[in-house]
């Protein structure tokens, strides 16, 4: 069986958006194929070393709450991280895998995580802040694998 | 149920996580060994349906009992 490739680019930095890229990354990996995933923007905050995601149902009228709330008391101080409290609890009750976990996963299964330079010196990150067994690439560098990719996703 | 030589208890896991610890049971096992696994996430019937077909290995039984789910699976 020759190997198949996927490329993904993860632009997204929320709790809820980390899980499509490692899902995909690691399922993929089990099943025999080589994945490299791009971070770029947003996405960057899923390699840090310490890992602080949040979810937010601002802007995301899609979200199901557990009861009906005005936008407006959304966006009260500490909203946030009581959703995100809330959702973490929820994944932790339902068997989900945290991210750390997936990401892990992802890690020992050789998928390559490539960190986009041009955001890491945009927002002034430190090279140190990301988690070991990463690579530092551009444009360039997502494309040389991605050209050749049989899946190729944008999240 | 045949009989198995390695059992996987992903009772309580979510995708993608039972697919993944039997494809790491299943890399420490030798070809023709089969593996018993007991699932309880519904999309656990289609997705080992799905690796099986990707991987080579072969889905000898898929079976659902009082909502857990249990596959043999033999190693490629």
């Amino acid at each position: 069986m020759s190997e198949k490739k996927m490329a993904i680019i993860a632009t997204k930095g929320s709790l809820d958006w980390a899980y499509p890229p490692f899902i995909l990354a690691s399922t993929a990996a089990a099943l025999g194929y080589e994945v490299q995933i791009f971070f770029t923007f947003y996405g960057l905050q899923l390699l840090r070393k310490k890992l602080d995601l949040k979810v937010t149902s601002l802007g995301n009228p899609g979200m199901p709450m557990p009861m009906p709330m005005p936008v407006l008391v959304q966006a009260l101080p500490g909203m946030q991280s009581m959703m995100s409290f809330m959702m973490k609890n929820k994944m932790k009750a339902k068997g989900v895998a945290s991210v750390e976990e997936l990401r892990s996963l992802s890690l020992e299964a050789d998928v390559k995580l490539i960190a986009c330079q041009m955001t890491v010196d945009l927002f002034d990150f430190k090279n140190s802040e990301f988690i070991d067994g990463i690579e530092f690439g551009g444009a360039a560098t997502f494309l040389g694998f991605a050209g050749d990719s049989d899946i190729c996703l944008f999240v | 149920m045949a009989d198995f030589d390695q059992e996987l208890d992903a009772s309580g896991l979510n995708c993608p996580l039972p697919i993944l610890r039997a494809k790491k049971s299943l890399a420490a096992m030798d070809s023709g060994q089969v593996l018993h696994i007991i699932a309880t996430d519904p999309g656990a019937v289609k997705d080992f349906e799905a690796f099986a077909k990707q991987t080579g290995n072969e889905l000898m039984d898929s079976k659902e009992d009082g909502g857990k789910f249990y596959f043999l699976m033999k190693k490629a």
